[in-house]
């Protein structure tokens, strides 16, 4: 045991020693929650619109005062030809352009009827159904205002309760993917690093020869690693609670223990990644690359996983990330219990197992 | 000695048993896996009915709900609290609740609520969802006033605007154009700014440094033969990626190539010199892997990848302006999707090409021969 303890401290001083690394694994997940938290968010806001009206009557100059007030556009230009639509998309200076038809409201008053043109730059599409739906909403309203005296029958209304998250808060999703995110690359990276470190410049084979067991070397190397994760999920929860106002609804004790079975797989994994890579470049870009991008897409974290092709739906299964999303959104957010999380905590489970007897299998005791 | 250098660079890379497979490899996991996951198209979502009224509107309300493509009824239940249940459990995402005297209430007082309550974890989702909903019902109502009308009650008809929207460049709102160019931006970026960032600090740490250090090479000779290895190197990788949104996706750029290599060759100089300047201040692997690691993760955050850049805070905003990511992202959806002109970009082209000299000029002056 106190050969155990000695490592244990070798392994603390190799992280403690190295200040700028221990700076970012420190820094890295208040940085992330700050920006995710207050930064990037998924509504769209501030679009920019460029007008072509010819017609400058009531009708429209009210439609156009009412598009610039919403906070949701931003009308920057007045055009006189169509033609400049195109070209102005293609500088990036727009992403919608609303053209009114000639003699706007003449020709609602004496037809009934008039025409108002949408045209968005759908290059990205999620802004162009967006946009174009909040403009419609705005002519939708103008349209009711004129109908104000006829008493519109037969009025179904439909009474909106977003459960959960009423403001929708973008936080509410993004902390629980953080949390996963970090977590993970720490705890996997980390460890495949100092393990196949040793490999790579000779140590291991000094510690090889050394009378403690294999198996406690790798879990001394694992336990400074523990300890920084659980200080940054420390971090990342009294952030979200304190300055996102993102609440622990559900059980605080389920949430922990949760966390504390998510750092184990992280661990076991980089411990496997570890056992397959011979070099540090190789390990760094395989957990560091290899796992970023999936951790970020398929765990749900920005993208829900409902929306992907089924195959896709397979492939998130066997993140890790995902399932422990899942459960922290259902103990943080939805406020559930223990018992709702129970298929996640038990494929959490499975995996550590997995990963573990695996590693052990190919953990070579001795040097080729 | 320029050639043999690059000549050594390239064996370095070659003979790595991981690196040229990873440069093959990786686009194509890229482009083939994630534009599928990178989708807000919001479909099938599952819906719980509770239905209090039993009646010929509120069966027609959720007859009209399921078929318009969006919603999948998974669940018919008798009581709020155990469709609440099915929300907990994940079997649905929406309640649509139709109140009892539902469609008496609709004839005689002309007027009727339902409730919808959608999970709003993630708050996007949840508002499209229920903002979809609430379209169907307003559809709904629509729908009946016609009917009624139809039979001659004497309603007056409104004056209507009507709204023609166009959806330019992507018609059919595929949202895998809009994200295959920005991967390629992700690709090239961690081929070109990750190995470089790598490949000084494994010369130091193999100790091999040391021997360039007693050679004639001036730095600037070492650092632009560096350089110049990863310029062939992600020339070949953009390529690829072309090729590759080419055979699978049949996803050909609206504008021209020309346009895209000259970005590219501008682009890769900028983050190659980023890489560079962080190896050169790093003094093991894990510590330039876990700096540009850092720095890569804001940038590829901030460069409006996911999220929109116009949308963040002013604050984030200034931030963002010194992103090379975000420009080049924009460049390259730019002229895939909208066919833009050099000429159309040439604000982005400076900014790339001051973040190309500026983070170069840093690289060459920070490098030092002697300890």
């Amino acid at each position: 045991m106190k050969q155990f303890l000695t490592f244990v401290q070798k392994e603390f001083h190799h992280i403690f020693r190295d200040h700028r690394t221990m700076l970012i694994l420190i820094g890295m997940p208040i940085v992330e929650i700050i920006l995710f938290g207050f930064a990037i968010t998924t509504e769209v806001k501030d679009s920019k619109v460029v007008i072509l009206d010819s017609s400058h009557d009531v009708a429209t100059r009210h439609i156009i005062d009412e598009i610039n007030a919403n906070k949701y556009f931003n009308v920057v230009e007045y055009i006189h030809n169509s033609n400049d639509i195109q070209h102005i998309f293609q500088k990036g200076e727009a992403t919608l352009a609303v053209v009114f038809e000639d003699h706007f409201y003449e020709t609602l008053l004496h037809t009934g009827k008039a025409q108002i043109q949408l045209i968005a730059d759908a290059s990205d599409p999620n802004t162009a159904t967006t946009v174009t739906y909040y403009a419609n909403r705005i002519i939708a309203d103008y349209q009711q205002t004129l109908m104000v005296q006829n008493n519109v029958p037969y009025q179904i209304t439909p009474n909106v309760k977003l459960l959960y998250n009423p403001e929708m808060k973008g936080a509410y999703n993004f902390v629980p993917g953080v949390l996963g995110m970090i977590l993970m690359l720490i705890c996997a990276m980390m460890t495949s690093i100092a393990i196949v470190r040793e490999k790579e410049t000779g140590t291991m084979e000094v510690l090889l020869v050394s009378p403690i067991k294999p198996i406690m070397i790798i879990l001394a190397k694992m336990v400074p690693y523990f300890v920084v994760s659980c200080f940054n999920l420390c971090s990342v929860l009294l952030l979200s609670v304190y300055v996102l106002g993102v609440p622990v609804a559900g059980s605080l004790f389920g949430l922990i223990l949760v966390s504390l079975l998510f750092i184990v797989v992280s661990l076991s994994l980089g411990l496997l990644v570890s056992t397959l890579t011979n070099t540090q470049l190789a390990a760094m870009l395989v957990s560091g690359m290899v796992f970023l991008l999936p951790v970020i897409l398929l765990s749900g974290m920005i993208f829900p996983i409902e929306n992907m092709p089924v195959w896709m739906q397979w492939l998130s299964d066997i993140i890790p990330a995902k399932w422990y999303i899942q459960a922290v959104k259902a103990l943080m957010i939805q406020g559930l219990g223990i018992m709702n999380i129970l298929k996640e905590t038990g494929i959490l489970v499975l995996m550590t197992i997995i990963f573990i007897v695996i590693s052990l299998k190919k953990f070579n005791v001795r040097l080729e | 000695m320029l050639k043999y250098l690059i000549e050594k660079e390239f064996k370095q890379i070659a003979r790595n048993p991981f690196l040229p497979r990873l440069i093959l490899i990786y686009p194509l996991v890229v482009l083939l896996i994630f534009p599928w996951a990178a989708t807000y198209e919001i479909r099938n979502i599952n819906l719980c009915v509770i239905d209090n009224d039993h009646s010929t509107y509120s069966q027609q309300l959720t007859d009209k709900t399921v078929s318009s493509g969006y919603f999948r009824l998974t669940a018919v239940e008798p009581t709020y609290t155990q469709a609440m249940q099915q929300i907990a459990s994940k079997r649905a995402d929406v309640i649509l609740e139709i109140p009892p005297h539902f469609e008496r209430d609709l004839i005689n007082q002309q007027a009727a609520g339902v409730l919808i309550a959608s999970n709003a974890v993630n708050g996007s989702v949840g508002g499209l969802s229920s903002e979809y909903m609430s379209e169907i019902v307003t559809d709904y109502s629509s729908q009946i006033r016609q009917e009624w009308q139809q039979t001659g009650k004497g309603i007056p008809p409104a004056p209507t605007i009507e709204v023609i929207s166009q959806n330019r460049f992507n018609p059919f709102l595929n949202y895998k154009l809009f994200m295959i160019p920005a991967m390629m931006v992700i690709v090239l970026t961690i081929m070109t700014g990750f190995l470089p960032a790598l490949n000084i600090v494994s010369e130091k740490e193999a100790g091999t440094m040391e021997q360039i250090n007693v050679t004639p090479v001036p730095k600037f000779t070492f650092i632009f033969s560096k350089l110049l290895s990863y310029w062939i190197i992600g020339f070949f990788v953009i390529s690829l990626c072309f090729l590759l949104a080419r055979i699978i996706y049949g996803f050909a750029p609206t504008g021209h190539l020309s346009t895209m290599y000259a970005f590219t060759g501008i682009y890769i100089l900028a983050v190659s010199g980023m890489g560079l300047v962080v190896s050169n201040y790093s003094d093991t692997l894990q510590q330039a892997m876990f700096v540009i690691f850092f720095f890569m993760m804001m940038l590829i955050l901030l460069s409006g990848l996911f999220t929109p850049v116009n949308s963040m805070p002013q604050w984030a905003q200034w931030i963002a302006a010194f992103n090379p990511l975000k420009y080049f992202i924009q460049v390259m959806r730019s002229v895939y999707l909208k066919g833009s002109g050099f000429l159309d970009l040439i604000p982005q082209f400076s900014a790339l090409a001051g973040f190309a000299a500026f983070f170069n000029l840093w690289a060459i002056i920070s490098y030092r021969k002697s300890n």
